[in-house]
């Protein structure tokens, strides 16, 4: 373990932690314009060119907001929930492959916090823990709304995790690793789980929406019925943070569809850029590939708030436990069964 | 050929409400989804319909009814007669004046022996329904000319309107006379 590795991997960490925040910064002004757009109307454009200081405005205006504490007895906890919820949010960035690896200084780099061999796990664990963030914040507001939300928020976010991890295993026994680098290196080129896996991917993509707790499944802060569900108590930066967290969620589950499914950092033709362009040229094109697939993604998040109504929380419990569970079983058996007959 | 009373869509819009079984691809919903995710799209490209205020304002409509103006001639002389019909026609009573003779000298500044001293209009009273300008026999009053809105303020006493605010300017009279005369 010499000194230019840690500086290397430093650099790296900083790097991901200033992209993943700058993303979700962004995404609260993406959300703004797509919404905007989507409804025929213009959206922020005051602050800076086309709105682009937005982002910034509403952190100073958070920041500067007076510091509400109601009248609860768990104080400390009060501050722990946004806590979680914003440190969970930012661990699962650890594990994800930016890009295959640059050569500098006769390094090799390689663009990933840490590969660990159970990043998947890894992911699902901190993901999990991300909701005692919203069940600790709910119960110390001391109020039956934060408190009705999170307990929608959690029970909601424990049983689509089931789903979610029942679609993975059949992923897992295609790719027969849990390691996320491998995964991306197995889909080079247009070679991607997606197409092998589509089922897989709708039941995944389904639970994502539910996990962030975004439209269809936004049974946590449904305006109309909780005022605002979990948060509603929460004031100034505490607030900013759950917000902060809900979007930079949104940038990781973007990040891990693309990497699971989408090939990751691959495109078309990046065995013949490194030959022919080099290495360095074709794996930052990679980079740019992964960013393109992410705000795909997140695009696609917003475009789905806008359009589909929330779900009642029976047809959420049904969609997830009687349609998602069973479907992702059956998903199993075949994909075993496919194994079996051509590999 | 006369159809039953039911079939009759006088709108054109009637649709029949069917009870039958969702098929399987209906119980899906994945069809219904993509179709809504198109109709979004679209909205993605489409003209914005946003009014951006300071910078732009949108038109009045030439029939919009917004702050009273007393008229003038073409010599620029107020119309009114201070008759009082105005405020008798005002269902909201946010009307009152003073009448005053004509002196000698002064055939410029108002056309009829008899003129309003004092005309008061209430904004905070006013419901803006225009029957101050139909019970106007001299064409006196008019809420369409002004095209502005009346002001928003912080103090009651700001809302009552004296003729310093509501006599037509005398720029503009000399303008609406330099424009008949054109034409």
């Amino acid at each position: 373990m010499d000194s230019a590795f840690i500086i290397e991997k430093s650099v790296v960490i900083v790097t991901v932690f200033a992209i993943t925040m700058i993303m979700a910064m962004y995404s609260t002004y993406a959300e703004r314009k797509v919404a905007a757009f989507l409804q025929d109307r213009i959206g922020p454009n005051r602050a800076g060119k086309f709105g682009l200081l937005q982002p910034l405005a509403d952190g100073l205006k958070l920041f500067s907001k007076e510091e509400f504490f109601p009248n609860t007895p768990n104080r400390f906890l009060f501050v722990v929930g946004p806590a979680i919820a914003m440190s969970t949010a930012l661990m699962t960035s650890a594990v994800i492959p930016w890009g295959d690896r640059l050569h500098i200084f006769g390094r090799d780099v390689i663009l990933q916090a840490t590969d660990i061999d159970v990043s998947l796990l890894y992911i699902f664990g901190v993901v999990s823990v991300g909701v005692y963030g919203i069940m600790i914040g709910g119960w110390a507001s001391n109020n039956k709304f934060s408190l009705m939300g999170a307990v929608r928020a959690a029970s909601q976010m424990v049983s689509y995790e089931i789903a979610m991890g029942l679609s993975m295993i059949a992923l897992l026994m295609m790719t027969g690793t849990l390691s996320l680098k491998e995964i991306s290196l197995q889909q080079s080129g247009m070679d991607w789980n997606v197409f092998y896996q589509p089922v897989s991917f709708l039941i995944f993509l389904i639970c994502a929406f539910a996990e962030l707790n975004r439209t269809p499944f936004d049974l946590a802060e449904c305006e109309s019925e909780l005022i605002g569900g979990y948060h509603t108590e929460y004031s100034s930066m505490k607030m900013g943070f759950y917000l902060f967290a809900e979007y930079a969620n949104m940038f990781i589950s973007s990040a891990i569809l693309s990497v699971l499914f989408f090939g990751g950092y691959n495109y078309p033709g990046m065995q013949w850029m490194i030959d022919n362009v080099g290495l360095n040229v074709a794996n930052i094109l990679g980079i740019v590939a992964l960013f393109i697939k992410i705000c795909g993604f997140i695009f696609f998040i917003m475009w789905v708030r806008w359009t589909i109504p929330r779900f009642r929380y029976d047809q959420l419990m049904n969609l997830g436990w009687r349609i998602l569970i069973p479907l992702s079983i059956v998903n199993i058996i075949i994909t075993g069964i496919c194994i079996l007959a051509f590999k | 050929m006369s159809t039953a009373i039911q079939n009759i869509s006088l709108s054109g819009r009637k649709k029949e409400v069917s009870h039958k079984e969702m098929t399987f691809w209906e119980r899906l919903y994945l069809v219904a989804i993509v179709k809504g995710l198109i109709i979004t799209i679209k909205h993605l490209f489409r003209k914005k319909v946003t009014v951006q205020y300071p910078e732009q304002v949108r038109e009045f409509s030439p029939v919009y009814r917004g702050q009273h103006m007393l008229k003038r001639d073409e010599q620029g002389r107020e119309n009114c007669t201070a008759c009082g019909l105005c405020a008798l026609s005002c269902p909201a009573e946010a009307i009152t004046m003073k009448a005053a003779e004509r002196k000698k000298g002064e055939e410029h500044l108002y056309r009829e022996e008899k003129y309003a001293e004092i005309y008061e209009i209430n904004m905070l009273r006013c419901i803006f329904c225009g029957l101050c300008e139909e019970a106007c026999p001299k064409d006196a009053i008019y809420l369409t000319l002004s095209k502005e809105l009346v002001p928003a303020s912080y103090d009651r006493e700001d809302f009552i309107f004296g003729k310093d605010k509501l006599v037509m300017p005398l720029e503009m009279a000399i303008q609406n006379a330099q424009l008949n005369n054109a034409n």
